[in-house]
């Protein structure tokens, strides 16, 4: 009964696949069209002379949403996709772990 | 050349002091998120908790212009918490931004317990407490959702960016009375393009799938 006013199984996979699909469009327009000026705490770094206290990562793996060996605009679209599906999993995961942990339906 | 700008603060810019508290009271939020996620987490709003997730992720890289010389994206908190609820939204908000600082080294390690609090929990604990109240003044959350989000979207960047100011004087980098007009003033703008990208979110849902505004209050099956 829970289920009755909900679109069908068919449908609501279609929309969680047509908004990865918006998702990853704003990757690739990020990429390509993200203002290159600093943002608001930067420009308040930069502004009143901290920004130079940014200490380097301990290690890095993607830094600056740069895919290593690729350039341009290209390489923010990989980090930014990777990025998107670790997100996704781990969200995803960490969803399913919390939410498993309940009764059965009986009705199921 | 290429990749984008810094985004999130780095280490450095507050002290070590102020890092570790500020990741103890993340983590005390954190824990209460995990323990009322698990009490009231419908299995059907997973893939929903993925894609809002994968969105702000997305949206974060999106760096808008903001008049002259400078330029702000996304937060989301109060976009997940309307969608999700303020805990899991918590749990969202927190996985962007370490997903971000440990892959993409944006944001720092240290001074992550701060991030997520100041981006994070202000937004989807404070940001959706008032959005609950300017939704009932507006007449319920049918009628006031759009507004009363992008109302709480604006005000959880301000407020976001005053917690930086106030962590960044604690820590004796830059003055009280310099840092949080600098911040609060230019995140005044930043927040008109949070309210903006929340209210057309929402809308997007609104029209598409709009029963997904129930499974926030939804009970699990039981």
């Amino acid at each position: 009964m829970t289920n009755d006013t909900r679109p069908s199984t068919r449908s609501r996979t279609v929309w969680v696949v047509v908004a990865l699909a918006i998702v990853v469009v704003v990757v690739v327009a990020a990429s390509f069209l993200a203002s290159t000026s600093p943002d608001g705490l930067e420009r308040v770094a930069e502004d009143h002379g901290f920004g130079g206290l940014a200490q380097d990562s301990p290690f890095s793996i993607m830094p600056d949403y740069v895919f290593p060996g690729v350039d341009g605009p290209l390489a923010t679209v990989i980090a930014g996709v990777i990025g998107v599906g670790v997100v996704l999993g781990v969200v995803w995961l960490v969803g399913s772990m919390l939410a498993r942990r309940r009764p059965q339906d009986p009705e199921a | 050349m290429g990749g984008l700008h810094l985004l999130h603060a780095p280490d450095g810019f507050v002290s070590f002091p102020i890092a570790i508290a500020m990741w103890v009271v993340t983590a005390i939020v954190l824990a209460i998120a995990v323990r009322r996620t698990n009490e009231t987490l419908d299995e059907r709003a997973v893939p929903l908790l993925g894609v809002m997730a994968a969105f702000i992720f997305a949206a974060q890289m999106f760096n808008f212009p903001v008049g002259p010389g400078m330029s702000g994206h996304l937060l989301g908190g109060v976009l997940a918490a309307v969608m999700l609820g303020p805990w899991a939204a918590t749990l969202v908000m927190a996985s962007v931004i370490a997903v971000q600082g440990l892959l993409l080294q944006d944001g720092g390690l240290l001074i992550m317990g701060a991030n997520i609090f100041n981006m994070g929990v202000i937004g989807t604990l404070g940001g959706y407490a008032l959005y609950r109240v300017l939704a009932r003044v507006l007449g319920g959350e049918e009628r006031g959702r759009l507004p009363a989000a992008g109302i709480a979207a604006w005000a959880a960047v301000v407020a976001g960016a005053a917690a930086m100011a106030l962590e960044l004087g604690f820590s004796g980098i830059v003055p009280m009375n310099i840092a949080l007009p600098a911040l609060v003033g230019s995140h005044a703008l930043i927040g008109i393009g949070e309210a903006l990208i929340t209210v057309a979110a929402l809308a997007f849902i609104r029209a598409t799938r709009a029963d997904l505004f129930k499974l926030r209050d939804a009970q699990p099956a039981t």
